[in-house]
C-alpha cells in the first residue's frame, strides 16, 4: 500500500527536490516558459537584493562597528527591511516547491499539465483575492508592520541621546532596558505611578461617559418628551465638535487665572479658585469632567439605536405581570443594552488606554512632578510621547510601548472573543 | 388617577430640567468661545459670553499668517489630509473586506489574524519608528507619508467592520448574479457596495475624523509651521504665547468647528445606521 503511494507520488516528489533551484523542478514537469520565469525572478531576486541582505544582516548583528561612517539605527531599519524582503522571498520560494509538486502530481495521475496560457488564465483566477487585498496589504508593511517591528527592536538596544550618530553607536543590550524599568528606584516609582493613573483613569473615565450616555438615551426616550429629536441634537453636539479643538477650549476655560470656571462660575457662587492645572488631583477632576462630557454622546446615540429595537411585546408582556417601571428597567432595558453593546463598551476603555489627545492637550499631562519624566497626569501613551520627544529616552520608550501593546491586547482579546466577526471563522 | 397624573408631571418636569441642565453644559462652552471669539484685546479675563463691543479683529487676524502663524495654511492642510486619508481608506477597506468576506483562498485565516492583532496594537507603538523613518527618507514635512500611514492605520480596524456588514448581506445575492454573467468586480460595484453604504458611510467619517484629530502622530513628522495641520498649530499657539493669543485661537476654534459639526449633523443618520448594527469604535 505504502509501497504504491510513494511509487505513486514519485514525480511529483522529484520535481519538488529539483525546484530547490527555482524553475529546475518546473522544467521537469514540461513547464519550460513558467520554469524560464521562476528561474529568472530566482535570479533577479538574489541579484537585486545581494548587497541588501549583505549590509543589511551585518548591520542588523552588529549595529554598526565605526563612527563617523555606521549610524545604528539606519542599519537596523535597513537589517529589518532585508528581514522583510527575505520573508517575502521564502514564501515565493515555498509557491514555487508547491507548484512544481502539485504540477508533478498531475503528471503523477496520468493528466496533462496545464499550457502556460492555461496556468496564466488559471493564475488570474486564484490570484483575484490576492489582487484585491494587495495593495492594502503593502500599505500595510510599511506604514504599520514594519514601523511596529523597528519600535520594537528599539527596545532591545540602548538608543537614546547618548547613543545617537553620528557621534556615537548603539548596541544590542537585549532585555536590560525592561530590567531597568523594574530595577531602577526612579523608573520603577514613576511606571507604577503612571500605570496606576492610567488604569484609573481608563476605568473611570470611560465608566462615566457609558453611564452618562446610557442614562441620557434613556431619558430622552421616554414616549411622552416632548422636541426628541432637538434634544438629540443637541446631546450628539459634544461629538460633532472636532475632540482637539474641544480639548484646547476647556484648557482655556480651567485656566488657574484667567479661566472662566474660576472667574465666573465658581466665583457666582462664592467658591474660590481652583487650581486646575497646578495641582494634580484638580486636574484629574477636570480631566474625567472633560472626557465625559466628550465621551457620552457616542454611547448615546448607540443606545438610542438599540432602545429602539427592543421589541415591544417584551414590555408588554412585563405589564400583563404588574412589573413597575424599574422592574421592566432592570429585567429589560439594562440587559438587552448591555448585551448588545458589549464590544461597543469595551473598546471605550481600550480607547480611553490609549487616550493621548486629552491627557496632552488638556494641560501637558502636567502640572510637573519633580525629578520624574512623567507629569502629575501623564499616561501611558503620553509617557512613552514625552519620551520620545523631549527626552530622547528611545529604547526606553520603545519597551514601554511593548509593555503597552501587551496590555491593550489583553483587554482587546476579551473584546473581540465576543463579536460576530471573528465568530464565524 | 390623579395621582399617576401628578406622578407623571413630576417625572417629566424632572426630565427636562435635567435635559436643560445637560443642554446647558454642552452650549456654554461653546457659547463662550463664541464671545471670546468677537471680544476685543487679546487676554480672557475681560471676556464676557456677550461682548458689549463686538469685533471682528480677532477673525482678520487669522488671515494674517506669518512668522510661526499660518491659520488658512493649517485649515487647508488638514483638510487635503483628511480628504485623501478618507477617499484612500474607502477604497481599500472595501477591496481588502470583499476579498476577505466573499473568497476563500490560501493565507485567509492568517490574514485575518494579523489584521486582528494590528488592530490591538495601538499605532502610537510605531511613533519612534516614524520619527526615525521619516528622516531616513528625507520625508520630513512630507503630508503624504503623513496620509500613507494613516490610511495604513485605518484599514485593519475598518475592515473589520467592513468585513463584518459584507458578511450580513446574502451570499446569494451574488451567486444569482454570478448566473446571469456579472463578473466579480461588477458585483461588487453594483451590488455589494451600494447595500454596504451605512458602513462605507462609517468608514469614511473614521478616516476623516481620525487624521483631523490626530496631535501625537502628525507632529513627530511635520516640523515646519507652515506644513503643520490644525491640531499642532492651534495647540502651539495657545501654548506658545502662554494664553496672550486666546482670542485668536477662539476665532479659529470657531471657524473650524462649525462646518464640521454641520456637516456632522447633517450626515449623521448615515453613518448611524452603520454604528449601531456594526459597531465600533469611539
Amino acid at each position: 500500500m505504502s509501497n504504491t503511494e510513494q511509487q505513486g507520488h514519485s514525480h511529483a516528489r522529484i520535481a519538488a527536490i529539483m525546484s530547490i533551484i527555482p524553475g529546475l523542478g518546473q522544467f521537469y514537469n514540461r513547464q519550460i516558459i513558467k520554469g524560464i520565469i521562476f528561474l529568472s525572478v530566482a535570479a533577479i531576486y538574489l541579484r537585486g537584493f545581494a548587497n541588501l541582505f549583505n549590509m543589511g544582516f551585518w548591520g542588523l548583528f552588529t549595529l554598526g562597528t565605526e563612527v563617523p561612517r555606521d549610524n545604528s539605527i539606519f542599519l537596523l531599519a535597513e537589517g529589518l527591511i532585508a528581514l522583510l524582503v527575505l520573508a517575502i522571498g521564502l514564501l515565493f520560494y515555498y509557491l514555487n516547491l508547491r507548484d512544481a509538486y502539485k504540477n508533478g502530481e498531475e503528471i503523477d495521475y496520468g493528466l496533462k499539465t496545464s499550457s502556460f496560457g492555461g496556468s496564466v488564465k488559471n493564475m488570474f483566477s486564484t490570484s483575484y483575492p490576492y489582487l484585491l487585498i494587495g495593495p492594502g496589504f503593502l500599505l500595510l508593511i510599511f506604514s504599520v508592520i514594519f514601523p511596529i517591528l523597528f519600535s520594537f527592536a528599539l527596545a532591545f538596544t540602548n538608543y537614546n541621546l547618548y547613543h545617537t550618530a553620528p557621534a556615537h553607536l548603539a548596541n544590542w543590550v537585549g532585555l536590560d532596558t525592561f530590567k531597568q524599568i523594574f530595577t531602577v528606584d526612579i523608573w520603577r516609582s514613576t511606571f507604577f505611578d503612571v500605570l496606576g493613573w492610567t488604569v484609573i483613569w481608563t476605568l473611570v473615565a470611560s465608566t462615566l461617559s457609558i453611564a452618562l450616555g446610557i442614562f441620557l438615551a434613556i431619558v430622552v426616550h421616554q414616549k411622552d418628551l416632548k422636541l426628541k429629536k432637538f434634544w438629540r441634537t443637541v446631546l450628539i453636539l459634544p461629538w460633532a465638535v472636532p475632540g482637539f479643538v474641544t480639548i484646547l477650549i476647556f484648557a482655556g476655560m480651567f485656566n488657574d487665572s484667567f479661566g472662566a470656571i474660576n472667574n465666573v462660575l465658581l466665583h457666582a457662587i462664592g467658591i474660590k479658585a481652583i487650581p486646575w492645572m497646578t495641582n494634580a488631583a484638580w486636574t484629574k477632576v477636570a480631566l474625567l469632567f472633560m472626557q465625559s462630557w466628550l465621551g457620552f454622546p457616542y454611547i448615546f446615540v448607540v443606545t438610542t439605536g438599540v432602545l429602539q429595537s427592543i421589541p415591544e411585546d417584551l414590555y408588554e408582556a412585563a405589564l400583563m405581570d404588574g412589573a413597575t417601571a424599574w422592574e421592566k428597567f432592570r429585567s429589560i432595558t439594562l440587559p438587552f443594552i448591555l448585551t448588545q453593546m458589549a464590544p461597543i463598551i469595551i473598546t471605550q476603555y481600550t480607547f480611553n488606554f490609549n487616550n493621548f489627545n486629552i491627557i496632552y492637550l488638556f494641560n501637558n499631562g502636567g502640572p510637573a512632578v519633580p525629578n520624574s519624566t512623567a507629569g502629575g497626569t501623564d499616561i501611558l501613551v503620553s509617557w512613552i510621547y514625552k519620551l520620545t520627544m523631549q527626552s530622547n529616552q528611545y529604547a526606553l520608550a520603545a519597551a514601554l510601548t511593548i509593555l503597552l501593546s501587551f496590555f491593550v491586547i489583553l483587554i482587546a482579546v476579551l473584546q473581540f472573543r465576543r463579536t460576530k466577526a471573528f465568530k464565524e471563522e | 388617577m390623579h395621582s399617576i397624573k401628578s406622578r407623571k408631571r413630576v417625572r417629566l418636569s424632572f426630565t427636562y430640567l435635567l435635559l436643560g441642565v445637560v443642554s446647558l453644559s454642552i452650549f456654554y462652552p461653546l457659547a463662550w468661545t463664541i464671545g471670546a471669539s468677537f471680544n476685543r484685546g487679546n487676554s480672557l479675563v475681560s471676556t464676557t459670553l456677550i461682548p458689549n463691543n463686538p469685533t471682528l479683529d480677532h477673525y482678520r487676524a487669522l488671515t494674517k499668517a506669518g512668522g510661526t502663524f499660518y491659520y488658512f495654511q493649517w485649515f487647508l492642510n488638514s483638510l487635503k489630509i483628511s480628504l485623501f486619508t478618507m477617499i484612500l481608506s474607502v477604497v481599500l477597506v472595501s477591496l481588502t473586506a470583499y476579498a476577505f468576506s466573499r473568497f476563500r483562498f490560501v493565507g485567509r485565516k492568517n490574514g485575518l489574524t494579523l489584521f486582528l492583532l494590528l488592530q490591538m496594537i495601538p499605532q502610537f507603538s510605531a511613533l519612534i519608528a516614524l520619527f526615525v523613518m521619516a528622516q531616513m527618507l528625507n520625508l520630513v514635512n512630507s503630508h503624504f507619508l503623513l496620509i500613507l500611514i494613516y490610511v495604513g492605520g485605518q484599514i485593519p480596524m475598518n475592515t473589520y467592520l467592513m468585513k463584518g456588514y459584507l458578511d450580513s448581506i446574502p451570499r446569494s445575492l451574488d451567486e444569482s448574479a454570478l448566473i446571469d454573467g456579472a463578473s466579480n468586480t461588477r458585483i461588487f460595484l453594483q451590488i455589494l457596495m451600494p447595500l454596504a453604504k451605512p458602513m462605507l458611510a462609517v468608514v469614511a467619517m473614521n478616516g476623516f475624523t481620525g487624521p483631523l484629530g490626530d496631535f501625537a502622530l502628525s507632529s513627530v513628522i511635520l516640523r515646519d509651521p507652515k506644513a503643520y495641520t490644525l491640531p499642532i498649530g492651534l495647540y502651539n499657539l495657545i501654548s506658545d504665547k502662554m494664553g496672550a493669543s486666546y482670542t485668536t485661537f477662539a476665532a479659529g476654534a470657531i471657524l473650524i468647528s462649525i462646518p464640521v459639526a454641520l456637516v456632522f449633523i447633517l450626515l449623521q443618520k448615515n453613518f448611524v445606521t452603520g454604528l449601531t448594527e456594526g459597531g465600533t469604535k469611539g
